[in-house]
């Protein structure tokens, strides 16, 4: 068991370690260095030599990568170009701020997913089944700048009950997040829910059909304890590691929504590291995103193990 | 004469076929709407140079921000530039460019998991450690890195979408030749003495074809997400083509008294989506193919 888990670290540790390769080659590869690409037309003269001296592009490209590997390891990773400050000054409040929106959002995605999933399933193909799904498909293929935009465009300019877009600075209180981020929820927590309450269901149904559900159900089990007892722990331990991707896929939906509503928090920083070809804060972004999109599984991994005490004895699945 | 006769029945059976899964797809109210919305915007995106009313990069001070009328069906924009226009122009570069850029991802993706599948080993261990690296870097930060690179042309574009959402095909081509591969008709064919080359053409895809081509259809709704995010973010098509990404993204800050450039091309690019979402799901359930309980990487 503990032999399993620390396999499974590896592993994500060695995902790890490719993604910091990709980026690094990625950044060499494509044409243009960071300094050429940061200060375009003024790259020639003292300017570029400071700038090359400053990151250190005058040393071999794999000398480099171990300096910056182990730098990134001990927690640091460099300077940014354009803020000319520690890049770990600039992710701190950052960091913070989507974390914030992210759980939040978690908070209140997964218990209504697992809610709309259950009687979705159970009400399966009758009236709250079809109502509740046709908004789910709706909400979980619209992408999240239309969404966003709609709420913006409802809520905020007809309705006139909530702010359109928030104007925080990136180091904002706790209390001042709280109030400005309801419609950023609303439309990550959207498309998070309906994706998951999808999984939900079409995982209590194949339980459903289980033969110890037909068992209870030819026992006498009375309808509501068989539900509770013998179908969701069954149903919703493989839907755990789905919901860990779809999050880790959301990632991407909260840059474009963070943009929609100026929210500051990673996924603007991600823009405008882009904008301003800021590339060794993008390749600090990079690293960081995969670093959630890798823990998030480990953890949905490491759950599903000790929830199901079959894989305990169980070598690891591929 | 005889070997035309076959070849003649076998393309007359794969016809019928298709007819069939296409029967059955329409049989459902969803997946014919699905189809109807697909279908729709491909003969839009086909007609609408020669219907457009106006000239879409034509810029007029005098038509600025007109709201909905007998001339401008859906008003016009900031720069006077006719909305209804634009919108209907605005389906051809997402439908061409993600088009092929699914293309892409499914013949890469696809042959790769396929061979994965069939070797193992090694090489399987590796290119799947590379894949789960790949998959964990956000879409959105490497497709950003390669166009502010590489810049936002077609070429760029197409190509760098086909490779970004192949890896997930990859995952899919590689489990469902996993399932095959211990078959019987495997076996004898590698008793037969043919090349791998051999049983991948003739015994491996004709059986993970259905699976992968599934996956392609749910790739390209999502990549069509991906492209219009990008040219949301401006990071897209640049200017002045209409596309509706870019047209939300230009509307947005002055849709508090010109809401209708900004509904307008919404209404294009979810319709759109939705229609091809449909119609995946719909070309999965006629092939017997459950997609619900997939993440979607």
């Amino acid at each position: 068991m503990l032999l399993l888990i620390l396999k499974r670290i590896g592993l994500g540790l060695i995902t790890l370690f490719i993604v910091s390769l990709i980026t690094f080659v990625g950044v060499e590869v494509l044409p243009g260095d960071a300094c050429t690409t940061y200060l375009e037309r003024e790259a020639y003269g003292a300017a570029l030599d400071a700038c090359i001296k400053r990151l250190g592009l005058d040393i071999p490209a794999y000398e480099r990568y171990l300096d910056w590997a182990s730098n990134v390891v001990r927690g640091d990773f460099g300077y940014s170009l354009s803020g000319e400050m520690p890049i770990n000054e600039v992710l701190g409040p950052r960091v913070k701020n989507s974390l914030v929106l992210a759980s939040v959002s978690i908070l209140i995605g997964i218990p209504l997913a697992i809610v709309l999933g259950i009687i979705t399933a159970l009400w399966r193909d009758k009236l709250p089944d079809i109502m509740i799904s046709t908004i789910t498909i709706f909400s979980m293929t619209i992408p999240e700048f239309i969404s966003a935009t709609l709420l913006i465009l409802i809520v905020a300019i007809w309705l006139g009950w909530l702010p359109g877009i928030v104007i925080i600075p990136s180091d904002a209180t706790f209390y001042e997040l709280l109030s400005n981020i309801i419609l950023p929820v609303v439309a990550i927590s959207m498309i998070m829910t309906a994706h998951m309450a999808r999984m939900v269901r079409s995982s209590v149904i194949q339980v459903m059909a289980s033969d110890y559900v037909q068992m209870a159900i030819l026992k006498g089990v009375p309808y509501w304890k068989m539900v509770f007892r013998h179908v969701l722990p069954n149903a919703l331990l493989p839907a755990i590691n789905v919901v860990a991707l779809t999050i880790a896929w959301l990632l991407g939906g909260v840059v474009v929504t963070e943009v929609v509503f100026n929210y500051p928090g990673l996924g603007r920083l991600v823009i405008e590291s882009i904008s301003n070809r800021d590339l060794p804060v993008v390749q600090a972004l990079a690293i960081i995103l995969a670093s959630i999109y890798v823990g998030i599984n480990l953890i949905a991994d490491l759950m599903t193990l000790m929830l199901n005490p079959r894989l305990k004895s169980l070598q690891i699945r591929k | 004469m005889e070997s035309n006769l076959i070849t003649e029945d076998k393309q007359k059976n794969k016809l019928e076929k298709a007819f069939e899964i296409l029967k059955t797809m329409a049989s459902k109210p969803s997946g014919l709407i699905g189809l109807t919305i697909v279908l729709f915007h491909v003969i839009l995106a086909l007609i609408s140079p020669y219907i457009a009313p106006y000239d879409y990069k034509a810029i007029s001070p005098n038509t600025m921000l007109l709201a909905p009328s007998a001339e401008h069906w859906f008003g016009t924009d900031s720069l006077g530039r006719d909305v209804f226009t634009r919108t209907i122009l605005g389906g051809r570069t997402a439908l061409t460019v993600t088009f092929f850029g699914s293309l892409i991802a499914l013949l890469w993706g696809g042959l790769l998991g396929i061979f994965c599948g069939l070797v193992g080993g090694k090489i399987d261990d590796v290119v799947m450690r590379v894949v789960d690296a790949f998959l964990s870097i956000p879409w959105i930060l490497a497709m950003l890195l390669i166009v502010s690179l590489l810049g936002t042309s077609t070429e760029v574009l197409i190509p760098a979408l086909g490779f970004f959402y192949g890896k997930g095909i990859v995952r899919v081509a590689r489990a469902a030749t996993h399932d095959v591969i211990a078959k019987d008709f495997i076996v004898s064919a590698r008793a037969r003495g043919h090349s791998n080359m051999s049983i991948i053409w003739n015994e491996i895809i004709p059986n993970v074809r259905d699976a992968i081509l599934v996956e392609g259809a749910m790739r390209w709704s999502w990549m069509l997400l991906g492209f219009s995010s990008l040219s949301f973010l401006g990071f897209g098509v640049s200017p002045p083509t209409p596309d509706w990404g870019l047209m939300i993204s230009n509307a947005r800050g002055l849709m508090s008294f010109a809401y209708w450039s900004v509904i307008a091309p919404i209404v294009g690019l979810s319709s759109l989506i939705i229609g091809i979402n449909l119609t995946a799901d719909a070309f999965a359930k006629a092939l017997g193919i459950d997609r619900s309980t997939k993440a979607p990487v």
